[in-house]
């Protein structure tokens, strides 16, 4: 077994330390070594977007990230989305609109969708589609994904350009 | 969207409540199967074969066993002898013998990616370490992939014992890939044709495709101390896992207790097992739990997709009506039978009421995986035959393909092929449905742009269920029941007792238990759920109001059949000015005084299963250039009997059209001619992402079903079934050629369109 490495980093808000294997990904580490397995695996090889996290504010699939990589960064997974019990719109909007059947791509696609708004709080839906391409919903069809987005949108409050 | 007028007014049913699952999905605290965590947990790996068809010779696994941290590796010598009995799963059957040997191989590997053996060890890491240290003797053997080759008399065998189940239950004399041949007839199909005014003769095929969950299969299971074993797994019927896994160990089912974890996705493909008795035996070898998950990869090889299909047609038209059809389907079984070509036989002319027929089915082994269900299962392909063909007979004579389909309607009373009567059904209210739509008014215009229409349906199921609602004092319900819930139907379910007892929605509690804590459920697939635990809800509510009538009747003493219970109000009235009332609440909050728990139950095989059709319609763009089609809009119209919860219904049928989507223009298992898949991963398959879909309009078009207290029919598979045609037949229009084989990819296209073919 490879030698394990010291990883000191900060994973919602709280500092974290890890050891983890140099092969082990950031998806690995999160589920396995730290017990936050909101993060899903679909496809292990960055094809379904169900493991996304926010590396340093960035959309990144965690499964194409080493653990060791954390060291001194700032992650958000899905278990730091809400505000503590006060929901994020996008979640409130996913619930509201029905945009999640089986739920196993929710998480991935609620990350995805939050770097979307911190950044352009008021896309179109061409742009929450081009957005959110890299996610995969085997159950939904999108529709009910793709409004319930917009309508997290219209519901921050963000002003509009 | 749009709702048809409701004519029964309901308080909960209809309405759109948030699931009560809800919060835990979008936190990311729900728990599916690959969440589970124990203490001393090990990861299980699976060896694959790198075959498509190879004797087993010898497996080696003594180097495997001494890399440390494994602790368990086995293979089918684990496995007890199974029996030749034949296990039921709800869409499909399984075969014992054939399900022990899918899941570890013993004599021969029938396709690439069979599993062969399998290993525990502190991480996964160290379990697929282990795996490339198994050395596996293998005598390769010529393989078998077209569903039209493996039916040839000279064709390799995948099963030297095999035998054709012919007509009338005969065998076939020399052994053969076909595992059976079935026909249904009606009138004189042949007579009929030589009649027509217009006869159109096609070939169609369709190929290989997976269901696509988003989830991979997983199971972990721990061998307790005293012989009984926990498995906690994603499936779509619990109780179905612990049947097949008692099966395979060959132990008491009672001893085998299932703990059914949320769910990734299904449609079917999570019916059967893979992993399960896999993960129990590793788990007994090493004395620890053991957790195996597939890989996707693992998925795409080594789990069941649903048949290629070859379909002939030959269909005469004669007055604007269709005088008669003659069918051939060829559906791929993979490694072992059980392919749908009943289902797809029975169900591709059920839109339609048509007097002369045969249609005959083939069910055929071949070296690829064994098929499982997949929404709708056979029905699809079926569809997309005979769909494109009713489209160019329209065409023949000048008819609205729209108006066609109406005057050729199935209804009330025709009889479908296998002779049973159809109860009422909407087909036709899903055609006019679409032909009144703002989309079917519409104009299409331009250039390589085209419009298409296509019906289909689906029986849907019934089978057995069983709920338990306990009542508490404060007024609230726990609903105790055992259905995987996929897409909602903890909220559909607490909707239905909500509605049945007069309360809030947000009082009803919904649970789904293991296997220890309810009554027998069959799977969650047939569409059943909503319909078929719906009406033991239904059930287990009237026992509720049932019990609280006699014990008010009692306080009140006068005769229970004399109290009414309606909206949550208990009531008697003599009619001579004297009544009493009480109320849901009052009993719930007064049991513990007056009689004890209020609990009420319900087990039953459900009855009244009301088959459904839906119509779809969709307008497409090719690209001549790149042969990319972009689909400009779709509109489905569906007979959802009487819709729940709107959402969720209208959620099923986008899903389904999405699927649709991806089966007509992209999705395939491709194989190179050693019958390895060439595209086992997400990227290379190519599922639908978003910018592949404009929004997916639904008409839900409600005509109750009559065998259900509150009409329910089964909403998620029909769906399915349309879009293939629809689509095909909406890109004939717009380049005028007819594609008969699926995918209809660029590269297809483009080849069409150039003259590269
Ligand atoms: S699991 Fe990381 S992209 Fe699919
Ligand atoms: S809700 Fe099931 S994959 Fe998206």
């Amino acid at each position: 077994m490879a030698r394990r490495t010291y990883v000191a980093t900060t994973i919602n808000g709280m500092p974290t330390e890890f050891l983890c294997e140099p092969r082990q990904s950031v998806l690995e580490v999160l589920r396995d070594e730290l017990g936050l397995t909101g993060a899903k695996e679909g496809c292990n090889n960055g094809n379904c977007g169900a493991c996304a996290v926010l590396l340093n504010g960035q959309v990144v699939n965690s499964c194409c990230v080493l653990g060791v990589e954390l060291e001194g960064a700032d992650v958000t997974t899905i278990e730091g989305i809400a505000d503590g019990e006060n929901l994020h719109p996008l979640q409130q909007a996913f619930l509201e609109e029905a945009a999640l059947q089986c739920g196993i791509c929710t998480p991935g696609f609620i990350v995805s969708a939050k770097a979307l708004l911190d950044s352009n709080p008021h896309p179109d839906e061409h742009t929450v589609r081009f957005w959110l391409a890299g996610n995969l919903c085997r159950c939904t069809g999108y529709d009910k994904i793709v409004r319930a987005v917009l309508k997290a949108a219209d519901a921050s409050g963000a002003p509009v350009p | 969207m749009t709702t048809s007028e409701r004519s029964t007014n309901y308080r909960v049913i209809g309405t759109r409540p948030v699931r009560p699952d809800g919060v835990e999905k979008v936190t990311g605290k729900a728990q599916y199967g690959a969440d589970v965590r124990l203490p001393g947990l090990l990861h299980g790996r699976i060896l694959r074969s790198p075959h498509a068809h190879a004797r087993i010779v010898a497996i080696d696994t003594s180097e495997a066993e001494k890399v440390p941290g494994v602790f368990a590796v086995v293979t089918h010598r684990d496995f007890p002898a199974a029996r030749d009995v034949v296990q039921e799963l709800g869409e499909s059957s399984v075969n014992a013998m054939e399900l022990s040997d899918n899941i570890l191989a013993s004599k021969k590997a029938l396709y690439r990616g069979h599993a062969v053996a399998a290993v525990a060890a502190t991480s996964p890491h160290i379990a697929e370490e282990a795996l490339s240290k198994i050395r596996v003797e293998y005598q390769v053997l010529p393989t078998v992939l077209d569903v039209r080759d493996a039916m040839r008399e000279d064709a390799p065998l995948l099963n030297e014992t095999r035998f054709t189940k012919e007509l009338g239950g005969a065998r076939s004399e020399k052994p053969s890939n076909i595992a059976s041949h079935i026909r249904f007839q009606g009138g004189n199909a042949d007579d009929a044709i030589a009649g027509a005014d217009v006869v159109i003769e096609r070939e169609y095929r369709t190929k290989m495709v997976h269901q696509g969950y988003i989830e991979p299969h997983n199971a972990t299971a721990s061998w307790n101390a005293d012989g009984t074993v926990t498995i906690w797994t994603s499936t779509q019927g619990a109780f179905s896992v612990r049947g097949q896994v008692a099966e395979i160990l060959r132990h008491p089912i009672s001893s085998i207790r299932v703990i059914p974890m949320e769910i990734g996705g299904g449609f079917g493909g999570k019916l059967p097992i893979y992993l399960d008795p896999v993960a129990a035996l590793l788990s007994k070898k090493s004395g620890r739990p053991v957790k195996v998950l597939m890989s996707r990869t693992d998925v795409f090889e080594g789990s069941g997709p649903t048949s290629g299909t070859w379909i002939k047609i030959k269909l005469g038209v004669k007055d604007g009506k269709i005088a008669g059809v003659k069918a051939e389907l060829a559906y791929e079984a993979g490694a072992y039978p059980g392919s749908p070509v009943g289902a797809g036989s029975m169900t591709m002319l059920a839109p339609y009421a048509i007097d002369n027929f045969q249609v005959d089915g083939y069910d055929v082994c071949l070296n690829k995986p064994k098929v499982a269900a997949y929404r709708a299962p056979g029905s699809p392909a079926a569809a997309f035959a005979l769909e494109q063909a009713l489209d160019e007979a329209a065409r023949a004579i000048g008819a609205d393909p729209l108006q066609f389909r109406l005057d050729n309607s199935a209804r009330e009373g025709v009889r479908m092929v296998t002779g049973a009567p159809l109860a009422k059904v909407g087909h036709e209210e899903c055609v006019q449905a679409i032909l009144d739509s703002p989309h079917y008014k519409s104009p299409i215009e331009g250039p390589y742009r085209g419009r298409g229409v296509a019906s289909g349906y689906w029986f849907n199921g019934g089978m057995q269920s069983s709920v338990t609602a306990a009542v508490n004092p404060d007024g609230t319900v726990n609903l105790i029941e055992g259905s995987t819930d996929i897409g909602g139907s903890r909220a559909s379910l607490s909707m239905q007792l909500a509605e049945t007892l007069g309360i809030r929605y947000e009082d009803v509690h919904a649970t789904v238990v293991d296997t220890d804590s309810v009554g027998h459920n069959d799977v969650t697939g047939g569409s059943r759920t909503t319909f078929a635990s719906g009406l033991a809800v239904y059930e287990a509510g009237m026992d509720i109001r049932r019990q609280m009538r006699e014990r008010a009747a009692r306080e009140w003493n006068v005769p229970a059949d004399q109290v009414e219970y309606e909206d949550g109000r208990i009531t008697w009235s003599d009619g001579a000015g004297n009544s009493r009332e009480t109320s849901f609440a009052e009993q719930a909050r007064t049991a513990p005084q007056k009689g004890g728990p209020i609990v009420g139950k319900a087990s039953l095989s459900a009855r009244g299963v009301g088959g459904a059709y839906g119509t779809h319609l969709v307008d497409v763009e090719v690209d001549p250039d790149t042969g990319k089609v972009t689909i400009l809009r779709y509109t489905a119209a569906q007979d959802v009997g009487t819709a729940i919860h709107p959402s969720y219904v209208e959620g099923q049928i986008q899903g389904a059209v999405a699927q649709g989507v991806g089966w007509a223009l992209n999705e395939e298992y491709y194989f190179d001619d050693n019958g390895r898949m060439l595209n086992a991963s997400f990227l290379d398959y190519r599922m639908p992402t978003t910018l592949d879909l404009p929004m997916i309009d639904t008409i839900l078009v409600e005509v109750p079903n009559p065998g259900h207290p509150y009409g329910v029919r089964g909403v998620g598979e029909v769906p399915i079934v349309p879009p293939l045609a629809a689509v095909a037949n909406a890109i004939a229009d717009a380049t005028g050629k007819r594609f008969t084989e699926l995918p209809i990819s660029p590269r297809r296209l483009v080849e069409e369109l150039h003259g590269l073919a």
